[in-house]
This record gives structure tokens, sequence and C-alpha cells, in this order.
């Protein structure tokens, strides 16, 4: 699916140029971050994305911004941003309302490989907002549960207040996915697991043979969730992180998101571990 | 045959210095702004030029790490200096590109696209080296799957008079990475300057169509052996070597080598190396808005991983230190660049070296590295 | 900015020349678009109307050189939501801050006839040593391109765009030829500040700083390279100790450079 909407943007005269697109929903998830559902103004552009892809978003005047796509792919229709109020953009993205526009173009980058998860073990790594890009891969998996063998989200966040999309657990224990949510610092109302989110690895039993892992939060995190898995001998074939870089066009031209011979935006953000492991997690690389 | 007719493809043809004049004229009169080397303030820069007398006849560009000087000699050449801090990217990869205009209308945006009013420019007096940067800048904007179309459009029109080097530079190393100096592909027309005539390679169609009304003859194998033998010269003057065999392997395997702290000391992370290096195509984005907010230029402007601004990330920087920094930059130049697009980044042209106020040595650096080891 | 109404802007002078608030007049062809996005309430340089505050976005010039202009700064501050400092003396201590390393009484002495009227502090200093500043503009003068960047980002609420790189970026985007490498001019642009438009060197004269440090300036650097080339030291010195010679950078280099000719 991806590469047929890469292809199709390619085609457009200028990659550069955004689409418009309003502002369908706002829904707030944590202090200073909220969900933006956005849907292009012009039918004719083309729809579709696959779980890990991510969409520039602009606002004139203030720059645009790399956010993946936190919907679900089924209905490319309305696409969903999880957007954490961190910069100029994000901010200014942070005081729109429900009609408000924007500009949109994408999606870009590589897809989670949920293909080869097919019949596999599906184990979801990740921290803070970096649930965000693996909240797609889990409705895909909801939508096709037997497609997929056991499917595990291992879930951290600072605090009980951090988390996100917390009101659909349920639904997705219900829909057959085993959840694993702990915080490095409980309140009063957390019943939940305490600690950082690699140790939820020994909270589970993993099949080495047969178990893909995909992960994506603080580059610290990942580190230790590799070593963790890597211990419980998942080959590091088949461990997938998402990596963030600074960001311009997302195009390849601006060589703003370089890690050593890759470029975050073309041949990532979704790698396998073993084509940067030699550069991961190297100091200030 | 003489004068009338245009000379095929790929044949080469003798033609006497002030000719070159009407070659010029012609290229004018297609349309084609002319850009070459040529000397304003007493440096010598690319910039329009008309009439031959504009290119720097008479003088010498002398080049050592941190200084590049140039010399009064007594020389009638028209292209006896070596490259300058210019280089071609200006015209194809300008410093800044208008690339879009958003305007409020009611409560969302009208983008449209900035036209390009640039007019097709012909590249006069391309040396190998640069030649190779082009296509190495092509690798990077056009040859894709996304297609810039701001370089595409400016690429696609410009034609390009290449030139032998009938001189180095002590900072010259095309020999080591292949590039030159003698021009192989990728021009319309192929100039080697010999003391009383040029000799020319028509390399296109366009090419040969420019020597229309030119008065030109045939070389013949005593002048194509002058021209190999004037290269063969030129090879011999250069001196500076880069070894590239371990590339970009001994690069990776040095990322922890102390003797990055030892450069930082002396890098000033002014980014001169990257913004006269011809192949560097790193840019920012920058929106521009009135005082209303209600229109916005959105433009795309040089940038270089020296600048700590190019790093930025939400809570941080991925390259804070001057040493992470010069790493990037000569890491991705010699080594991650051959994984990126299948060759190196670097075409030996010296710029880096003349142009570092600091007269630090690409080459010197690498072999450093290399002696040193793996740590 | 507030939610309804023009911000509420004033333009305050402390130890200055006042050339920084002419470039806001010099801003000719927007000067008239700009009153009537903001409510000016106090710009003694324009005109005599003064509106109390609290005010949206304080711009300030000067640095701080008397007890009366430290109470003021912290005045300003506490009237202002937003603190912008304007040019070389309000963000660095300014050429005034020459007399830092210097006994200040005795010049006093030698220069005014009554000196027991003069109160100046020991030392001049930037703003920020004092109170927080949210955005600093550079220069000396101030570029009104910049001042113009400030104002329209405060106005439409986004951060502005004050690039810290170095001179030579800006030299070498508009294909400026650097006089250090091409002729031997002592200059300082490759660990100054951008913001100007790299004036000097596009007039064939090295840069003498007046936008101060840029951003991880290794000054000890170039002045090794400027001593190597053949400046002497000071040569070095008298540029270092400039306009903006008391921002750290600069001052601890040349204590640096001082220390290694003794």
């Amino acid at each position: 699916m991806s590469t047929t909407v890469l292809l199709d943007r390619a085609a457009t005269a200028d990659p550069m140029l955004p689409y418009m697109a309003t502002v369908r929903a706002i829904r707030p998830e944590a202090y200073g971050i909220s969900t933006f559902s956005l849907e292009y103004d012009d039918a004719s552009v083309p729809l579709g994305f696959a779980p890990g892809q991510f969409n520039m978003i602009c606002l004139p005047g203030f720059g645009e911004v790399a956010i993946s796509i936190c919907s679900d792919p089924n209905s490319p229709k309305i696409m969903e941003h999880t957007i954490r109020y961190a910069g100029s953009v994000t901010r200014a993205i942070g005081r729109l309302r429900v009609g408000d526009s924007v500009g949109m173009r994408g999606p870009y980058g590589t897809p989670w490989p949920m293909q080869l998860a097919e019949g596999k073990d599906l184990m979801i790594v990740s921290g803070g907002i970096g649930l965000a890009p693996l909240r797609p891969v889990i409705l895909e998996a909801l939508h096709r549960r037997s497609s997929f063998g056991r499917v595990l989200v291992l879930y951290g966040g600072r605090t009980p207040q951090d988390l996100l999309y917390t009101d659909e657990f349920e639904k997705w224990q219900n829909g057959g996915i085993e959840m694993y949510v702990s915080v490095d610092r409980a309140d009063e109302t957390w019943k939940g697991q305490v600690g950082v989110i690699p140790m939820a690895f020994y909270r589970t039993r993993l099949d080495h043979r047969n178990t893909l892992v995909f992960s994506c939060g603080p580059e610290i995190m990942m580190r230790f969730v590799i070593y963790e898995a890597m211990a419980r001998r998942i080959p590091k074939e088949a461990i997938y992180v998402s990596m963030e870089r600074n960001m311009k066009c997302a195009i390849g031209f601006c060589g703003h998101c370089q890690l050593g011979p890759v470029f975050i935006c073309k041949n990532g953000p979704i790698f396998r571990f073993s084509q940067v492991e030699s550069f991961f997690g190297r100091e200030e690389f | 045959m003489v004068g009338s007719a245009t000379p095929r493809v790929s044949a080469t043809v003798v033609l006497s210095k002030p000719a070159l004049q009407r070659v010029l004229d012609n290229l004018g009169n297609s349309g084609f702004q002319l850009i070459g080397p040529t000397v304003r303030d007493g440096t010598l820069v690319l910039a329009g030029i008309g009439n031959i007398s504009e290119l720097p006849v008479g003088w010498a560009l002398e080049q050592k790490p941190g200084s590049s000087r140039l010399l009064r000699i007594n020389s009638t050449d028209y292209f006896g200096c070596t490259v300058g801090p210019h280089s071609w990217k200006r015209y194809l990869f300008p410093p800044q590109t208008d690339l879009l205009t958003a305007h409020r209308n009611g409560k969302g945006w009208v983008f449209e696209p900035s036209p390009d009013d640039a007019p097709p420019f012909a590249f006069i007096g391309v040396r190998s080296c640069d030649l190779h940067a082009i296509a190495i800048q092509d690798d990077v904007f056009v040859n894709g799957n996304i297609r810039d179309p701001h370089y595409a459009h400016r690429r696609e029109r410009a034609f390009i008079m290449a030139t032998n080097c009938n001189t180095a530079a002590s900072t010259c190393f095309c020999t080591s990475m292949k590039t030159g100096p003698r021009v192989h592909s990728g021009f319309d027309l192929a100039l080697t300057e010999l003391p009383e005539c040029f000799v020319i390679e028509i390399g296109s169609e366009a090419g040969s169509d420019v020597l229309a009304g030119v008065d030109w003859q045939p070389a013949s194998a005593f002048d194509l052996g002058r021209v190999s033998q004037l290269i063969q010269r030129t090879e011999r003057q250069i001196q500076r070597q880069l070894t590239t065999s371990d590339l970009p392997k001994l690069l990776y395997d040095t990322i922890d080598h102390p003797h990055w702290d030892v450069i930082a000391m002396r890098c000033l992370s002014c980014a001169n190396c990257t913004l006269v290096c011809p192949t560097c195509f790193c840019s920012t984005v920058e929106d521009h808005s009135d005082l209303t907010g209600s229109d916005t230029k959105r433009t795309r402007v040089w940038d270089s991983c020296f600048i700590l601004d190019f790093s930025h990330l939400h809570g941080g920087n991925s390259r804070p230190t001057i040493k992470s920094r010069f790493r990037q930059w000569m890491t991705h130049k010699l080594g991650a660049w051959i994984d990126q697009f299948g060759r190196s980044g670097c075409v030996g042209c010296g710029r880096c070296i003349a142009w570092c106020p600091m007269g630090i040595d690409i080459t010197e650096e690498l072999s450093t590295l290399r002696s040193l080891g793996a740590r | 900015m507030p939610a309804n109404g023009k911000p509420r802007v004033a333009v305050f002078k402390l130890a200055s020349c006042d050339g920084c608030q002419l470039q806001m007049l010099n801003l000719e062809d927007e000067l008239l678009d700009l009153a009537g996005q903001m409510e000016i309430c106090y710009f003694l340089e324009a005109r005599s109307q003064v509106l109390d505050g609290p005010y949206d976005v304080a711009l300030v010039e000067g640095s701080v050189t008397t007890e009366h202009d430290l109470e003021r700064v912290r005045d300003i501050r506490r009237k202002s939501q937003t603190l912008v400092t304007l040019g070389a003396c309000a963000n660095t201590g300014g050429i005034q801050a020459l007399r830092n390393m210097q006994d200040v009484d005795e010049y006093t002495r030698a220069i005014y006839a009554n000196p027991a009227y003069i109160h100046a502090l020991a030392q001049s200093t930037p703003i920020a040593a004092h109170v927080t500043v949210d955005f600093a503009i550079n220069g000396c003068p101030i570029s009104r391109e910049q001042l113009l960047e400030v104002l329209t980002s405060l106005l439409i609420g986004r951060s502005p765009q004050l690039p810290a790189h170095s001179v030579c970026v800006e030299c070498k985007r508009k294909g400026t030829v650097c006089v250090l490498v091409s002729k031997g001019i002592a200059c300082l642009g490759p660990v100054t500040h951008a913001g100007c438009g790299a004036v000097c060197p596009g007039f064939g004269r090295g840069c003498f700083a007046c936008y101060g440090p840029m951003e991880s300036a290794n000054a000890d650097s170039l002045c090794q390279g400027l001593a190597a080339r053949g400046v002497p030291r000071p040569e070095i010195l008298r540029l270092l100790n400039g306009f903006t010679g008391w921002a750290e950078e600069f001052r601890s280099a040349a204590e640096r450079l001082e220390r290694a000719t003794t």
C-alpha cells in the first residue's frame, strides 16, 4: 500500500506544496498533547497510508512539522495525528479549533512491516508519545486479529497522566491484545505496574523464534528494549524501531535527518534494527 | 566544411581564441544567461559575463590551506584560474529558493507554487571536478524517487561548456577522487585551451548548434596529442592525495576516535567548508509572513550541518558539539555518501581546504585518522 | 499577545546612543502597518505621549551603567510580559563596557569637572545580567529586518527566527568572497552571530563582531589562526575588545590571548 501512495505523490508537480486540510476533531490526550483529526479539503487528493508513515503538517508563517499518522489505515479519509506542543509550529497547531485549516502533505516514510508479522507473535513496545505511530498497527491487528499470533503491547509513561489512548485500552484488550502498561512514577490513582517499560519483558513469555518486536519511544528506552529482546534471543532482524530526527522536507532533499548512511525520512522512519545498529545510540552521531 | 556547417556530435574541432566570442554571442542570442569565472573586487567569482575579455585573462589563483590569492601572471589564457569560492550550485541550487506562497482565504489558505523566473544558464568553463559535482547533486535532486522541480527546471535548461584543466592548484586532488582533471562526459562542449587556440569536443546537439557561423576546423591528431599532453602535465602537478580504498568503513570505525577532539579544537564551525562545497546540498525551510500573518512566503535556504540548529530536536540537540558536527560533515562527505548514492560526495576540488579560515585539510585529517587507526 | 485589542508596546532606552530605536523609525515601509497592529505606549524617541504599563512587549535598548538603570530595568521587567533587548549594548554591555577593565573613578575624575555628580556603576552590564530576557536582537545597530521579524513573530505568536550561526553563512549565501582567505584581512565573521547581512565583508572589510558571539563560538581557535597569519596580537585584542567585547566568549578569549602574550 505504501509504495503506491508514494509513487502517486512523486508524480505531483511540486512535492513541497501542501494541500489544504481541515481540523475535524481535537481530542486532548495528556498535558500539552492532543490528537487532531485532519481531512483533506480536496477530494481528489490520493488517500491511503500504511501504519508508521507520517505527514508533514504546516501552518503558514510558523512552518512545517513531521507528525506520525496514528489512526486506522482502513479509514484513511480522516487521519489522526497526536501532537505534543513542543515547538513553534506545534504550539500554533495547539491553538487551532475544529473547523480551522492546516496545510498537509504526505504520507511519507517506510511503514511497519505488517506482512512480515502475519502468522507471528507481535510485540509492540513503546514509551510516551511513541505509541502514536504504533496505534495504526494495533488497530490494523484488531481488524485482522486472526492473521497474527499473540499481540502484546508493552507501554510505559512517566506518570499515569502521560499515557495516551487510555480510554481505548479496554477495547484493545477485549479484541485480544495483551496489554502491559506501567508508569515510572505512580500516584494514588494508579493501580497498575510501576517501573520503566523494558522491565515489562520480565512479565512476559516470548517465543523468540516467532516474535517480531516493533518499538518506538525515546532512544534510551529503545536501547534497553533492544537489549532485553536480544537477551531473549530475538534476532536483531526481527526488531523494528522508529527513529526521529529534525526534518525540513521529508523527501530526502534537506539533509537534516541523516543518520550515517540513512535518511530517516526516506529510508525510515521505521528501520529493521540491523539496518541502523552501528549508528544506533552512538553519542552525538 | 569550415564555418558554414556545424560539427557533428562527438567531433573535435579547433577554434581560434577570438572565435570563442562568437560562440558566447550565439549562446546569448539563444536566450542563455552566460555565467563564467571573472574577477570582481580583486577576487575570482562566478558571475554573468558577455565578453571573453571578462574571463580572468592574465590571472592565476594561488591556493593553499586557508588561503586563496589572485596573482597577476604573464599569460593570455582565458581559463588559467582553478576553481574559486563559488561553484555552479549557486545557479542550480541557489542560496535561496522561493518554494511557495500561502495566502489566507477566510478560514483556510491558498497555497501557490512560486514561479522561477531565472533564464536558462550557460555555464562557461566548468571543470571536471565541478561536472562531477553537478552529477552528484543530480543524484540528490532529480535521480531519486522524488524530483525537485526547482532544481530540475534550472538543470534541464542549463548549457555546459566544460574545460579541461591546464593547471592545478596545491589544493586539488581530483586524481584521487577519479573526477578529473580530464572531462569525459556530461557537457555540451568541452574545451581545452592551448596557447594559440581552443580544441573543442562537441558533446551534444546543443553544443553543435552554438558553433553555427563560427570558424572552426576539424582537430588533427597532432592537436589531440597536444590536448592529452597538456592534461597529463596538469595531472602531474597534482600532489595532494586522498586514499579512498577503505571508505566508508574507516570513518564508521573511527566514530569514537579521539582525533575528532583534536580537530574540534581548531574547527570554528563557521560552515564555510559546506557552503563552498559544490556537492553539499543541505537546506532549511523558512516561512516569512507579513505583520498580520495573512501572507506567507516559504523559502528554502542553504543550511549546513555545522550550524547548531541543524540537528535541533525537541528536548535537545543530537549534535551539540563542534566535534560531532565536524565528524558528521566528514563522515558524510567521504563515507556515508557512498552508501547513500553509490559514490563519494567529494570531488577533490579542494575548496573546503582553501576556504577554511583555519586551513583544516580534509585529506590530511583523513590520513591522520587512518594512521592512528580505529579506536 | 492579548486575545482582544492590540498588543501594548513600549520602547525604553538605558545607556546607549538611540541608534537601535532609530532603526524602528527607519522601518519606513512597515511603520504605519506596525502602528496599526500595536498600541505604542511609550516611545520617547517618536512621541511624547506616555501610557503606563503593564506592557505586552518591552523593547529595551542600552546597557545598565547606573543604579538608576538597574532600577528601571527591574521596573520594565515587572511591567512587561515579553522583554526584547535591542542591540550590542543591551546584550553585551556595549562599547561602554570597555571601561569594565579600567578604574571608573579614575576616569570620572579625569573627565568631569564635578565628578561628585557622576554615579556610575563599576561596570557596564547587559540586561540579561539583571533580569530575564525573552528575545535578544543583536547588532550595532540592530537590523531592521530582524526587528521586523521579532515584531511579526510576537504579533502572530511564534518564535522569531534569529539564526545564531556565523556571519560566514551570510557571506556565502550572498556570494561575498571571504576577505580573510582571499585577502588576509582580519575578520571575526567565523565566530560572530549572523543577522547583519554581512555588511562589512561586502565592502571588503573584516567583521568586528558587533552582533556578538555566535552559538558555540570558538574564538580561541580563530585568535590562534589570526596570529598564525601574522595579525599582531594587539590588533587581535583590539578586535575582540570592541562593541561586544564584554560578551563572555570574547572576554575570556581576550584574557587567554593576553595571558599567552605576557
